[in-house]
């Protein structure tokens, strides 16, 4: 029994080994193995150049002393005799053993009086002007070079063709060459694209390191009725986010227009708020505030968020004007007004977003919150009948929404198909969960949130910002603000889900006692959480601040701007050297930044 | 006066952690929770403050019932009872005196303690609890600079600015050696006596039950196995509440 059961292990051990060499041939085969290319003459040598190009980068060049000498050549041997000029042996002069010679004969060819030392080519001048490189030659201490060169395959010309020598001596300081210069500026551009992509990733992977964080997430536990009464709430605060900003921009353009008016508003508009927030003060702190106190209240909260609407708007069609102004006037320092500029754009575009998504949390939260109500104080069956009726509603939104992201993809541009058909789908699904769940039950709206962040994460994630950088090429043009965008939303992803997953490994027992004192949600994430993640966090970044900096180096060869943009122009012309220069700076760079993030890592955490 | 009514509770898996306990206790009562470990001791004390929810029963808090609490409610529940955990359950990266402001939290503005600014009032009164227990000297410390016993004390000052109406204290010396166990004690002790908040305090060692508790009840696997004054517990007693094999130690 026991020999047998060792025979068959023997056999399965034999078929195991014969199925890997099957999957490494197969992969010799794929990949298209051939090791004696590797020792082939043509490309050993077409390796040996390029090397040899590689190992001279393009970085220091001199001005430098040249010193010509040529001597006639007949290129064939012309019929009749040919006729020899004079030399004249007191200026540098140029011997060749034969007058006359066949395409691809070798000649020797020896140059007299050129100054020692000096080193450089030796070129064939063809009777149309062009100058084919023979060889190089360098000069010996006497000031004479002897060289063996191979006559060039030429159609015959009757008349004289020239050797000559070019014998180039350094003089002076060395200099940057034009590569170098070019090499730095697209060097610089690559840090900051790494450094902007970084910052933007980490700013907003921040939040949402919290929504896909299960151990937070999972708590977060509503009733039906409030869950469908959020889903109602926020669409309906964001439109009414956005009409707000649309409707308050159209005054600000107006103020806008009158460059003293804008001034005169932008500091009345503040001591209006202020003053209307002074007088609200003493009302929030009444317990049981009356109907008329409430509608007031509200009614200043609005005035106040209003105003400040208007001051932002303000403030970033201000900033937009003067930041251009100031490019002219401040010279070279003019890229600080550019930014002044891009810092009002940037305020612009964002504040209709921010206005919006307050406008959902506006509304969201305390039609949330009434829910909440509702489900706890009245009756499981009246409870039930709201809660069919809000989750039908609810489930309908929620699918024609989705339905207009699709037609949006898809362009079906069907009434019907996108919008009765998904909103009667969601409507069915919303009364089914209402029916089938206990009135009363929480809903783990915080695990959905979850696991809904986690996916798109994960999906953003598995496409690599070299690809992203394609899209956003074409969506900002070529150039490294589409890397900034393609490498930040890549950034966003990757840290989002290491530091939820740092967020998900924190100690349990401080997150407990501080919710035992009766901290809400948020303060406990102050207090409890965040101590215990920054310094993660912090590493994380710096980890990622690494990989930014490697990438930002290459995202150039998809449109990203940077240096591999210049590196992949360099390898495609063949200019090796000048590649070389390039990817001397990408290493130099790589590895300085590893080391700074290194010795910056040790001392903060 | 608490009243706790048929309280159970079944973990996630099955786990029967509580069996129908109930029991209540008087305003300013000193009550030690007593039980192997696994009996039941700290999810009864959550249960209490609702860290961990219920399956069934009630619990009310004079006349309020804490487990029909809505979430708001509760919050301002919780923040009239203190917590004091064996593990300490600092924020140790934090200062101390962050960490005694951490129990100001459910009083506070949510907008001004994101930014860490409480009010005078509050940091007097996080400073004037510190000195009672004696540790003024450590505030701006980082809370891991701190000895067990001094992180204990400043987990107790963190429950003592609650202004709390009840302490629940789990197994608050269970990680301290004997004489840092008596100074806790008489801190929980003082808060008893001199602020009159009741203290349900679950304790391993019979001696500090005797020396410090008004009243003990005592869990096994969940039952609530002893409801009385802590001289009543005999031999007899002793072995039903701890098994058979148990000896007395000290």
């Amino acid at each position: 029994m026991k020999k047998q059961r060792s025979l068959f292990k023997s056999i399965g051990l034999g078929l195991g080994i014969l199925l890997v060499l099957v999957v490494y041939a197969y992969g010799f085969q794929v990949t298209q193995v051939d090791f004696a290319e590797t020792s082939s003459e043509v490309r050993l040598t077409q390796l040996s150049r390029i090397l040899r190009a590689l190992a001279h980068p393009d970085i220091i060049e001199f001005e430098q002393e040249e010193t010509i000498a040529k001597t006639p050549i007949y290129l064939p041997c012309p019929e009749g005799g040919l006729e020899l000029p004079e030399v004249d042996t007191s200026e540098p002069y140029l011997v060749t053993d034969v007058a006359c010679a066949e395409s691809k004969e070798n000649v020797i060819v020896e140059g007299y009086h050129l100054p020692s030392g000096s080193k450089g080519p030796i070129h064939f001048l063809t009777a149309s002007g062009a100058n084919l490189q023979l060889g190089n030659f360098v000069v010996a201490g006497d000031g004479t070079f002897r060289e063996s060169v191979r006559m060039p395959t030429r159609q015959p010309v009757a008349e004289a063709q020239y050797i000559r020598a070019t014998a180039r001596v350094p003089v002076g300081a060395p200099m940057l060459t034009d590569t170098a210069i070019v090499t730095w500026d697209k060097i610089v551009e690559t840090v900051f694209l790494a450094l902007l992509a970084t910052t933007f990733g980490t700013l907003l992977a921040i939040p949402i390191s919290f929504l896909a964080a299960r151990n937070l997430m999972s708590e977060i536990k509503y009733s039906l009725t409030s869950v469908a009464l959020t889903i109602l709430g926020w669409p309906l605060g964001i439109g009414l986010g956005l009409l707000l900003t649309r409707w308050l921009a159209m005054l600000s353009e107006k103020l806008s227009a009158n460059s003293l008016l804008t001034a005169v508003s932008m500091v009345i508009i503040p001591l209006l708020a202020y003053a209307l927030f002074r007088w609200i003060l003493p009302l929030l702190g009444q317990k049981q505030p009356g109907v008329f106190v409430r509608i007031s209240r509200l009614f200043v909260y609005l005035l106040i968020a209003a105003s400040g609407i208007i001051f932002l708007q303000l403030l970033a069609q201000s900033a937009l004007t003067v930041g251009q102004a100031l490019i002219e006037p401040l010279g070279p320092l003019g890229f600080l007004g550019g930014f002044i500029a891009q810092l009002g754009d940037v305020l612009n575009i964002s504040l209709p977003v921010v206005v919006a998504l307050a406008g959902g949390a506006v509304v969201g939260s305390p039609m949330s919150a009434l829910g909440q109500r509702i489900s706890d104080r009245y009756a499981a069956r009246f409870v039930k009948i709201i809660n069919i009726v809000l989750s039908a509603a609810a489930g309908a939104l929620l699918f024609i929404l989705i339905g207009a992201a699709i037609n949006w993809f898809y362009q079906i541009n069907d009434l019907y198909k996108v919008l009765l058909i998904p909103g009667g789908v969601g409507a069915l699904l919303g009364i089914l969960l209402a029916v089938r769940t206990d009135p009363k039950d929480l809903m783990p709206l915080g695990s959905t949130i979850y696991m809904i962040t986690r996916t798109i994460l994960n999906a953003i994630r598995s496409v690599e910002p070299l690809i992203m950088v394609i899209v956003f090429a074409v969506w900002v043009g070529i150039g490294p603000f589409a890397g900034v965008l393609a490498l930040g939303l890549h950034t966003i992803a990757a840290l989002a889900k290491l530091y939820s997953e740092q967020v998900e490994s924190i100690m349990p027992g401080p997150l407990e006692a501080v919710q035992a004192t009766g901290a809400n949600r948020l303060q406990t994430i102050v207090f409890a959480v965040v101590p215990q993640i920054v310094p993660p966090y912090i590493s994380f970044t710096m980890y990622r601040w690494d990989i930014n900096v490697r990438m930002s180096t290459i995202i150039g060869f998809a449109g990203g701007g940077g240096i591999g943009f210049l590196l992949m122009q360099n390898i495609n012309l063949l200019n090796y050297r000048a590649a070389s220069t390039q990817m001397l700076a990408i290493a130099v760079v790589v590895a300085s930044m590893d080391y700074i993030s290194s010795s910056l890592r040790k001392r903060l955490v | 006066m608490l009243e706790v009514r048929n309280l159970t509770k079944i973990y996630d898996g099955g786990v029967l952690a509580l069996d129908n306990v109930s029991f209540s206790v008087e305003q300013g009562e000193f009550l030690a929770v007593i039980g192997l470990s696994g009996s039941g001791k700290s999810t009864l004390l959550r249960c209490i403050n609702r860290l961990v929810e219920p399956t069934e029963g009630q619990i009310l808090w004079n006349g309020v019932d804490i487990t029909a609490a809505s979430q708001d409610e509760l919050l301002r529940i919780r923040r009239k009872i203190g917590m004091v955990f064996q593990h300490f359950n600092l924020v140790t990266r934090s200062k101390v005196i962050t960490n005694v402001l951490a129990g100001r939290l459910g009083y506070v503005n949510t907008g001004r303690s994101m930014v860490n600014r409480f009010p005078k009032s509050d940091i007097d009164m996080a400073l004037k609890q510190m000195d009672r227990v004696d540790i003024t000297d450590q505030a701006y410390k980082r809370a891991d600079e701190l000895s067990g016993g001094q992180q204990q004390r400043v987990g107790i000052a963190r429950a003592m600015v609650q202004e709390p109406e009840m302490i629940l204290a789990d197994e608050p010396v269970a990680s301290l050696d004997p004489v840092l166990a008596h100074s806790i004690m008489q801190h929980l002790d003082q808060i008893n006596k001199e602020d009159g908040a009741t203290v349900l305090c679950s304790l391993h060692f019979l001696d500090l039950v005797h020396q410090y508790a008004d009243r003990a009840i005592a869990l096994n696997d969940g039952l609530l196995m002893f409801d009385g004054a802590p001289e009543a517990i005999d031999d007899e007693k002793f072995k039903e509440i701890y098994g058979k094999e148990a000896e007395r130690v000290g």
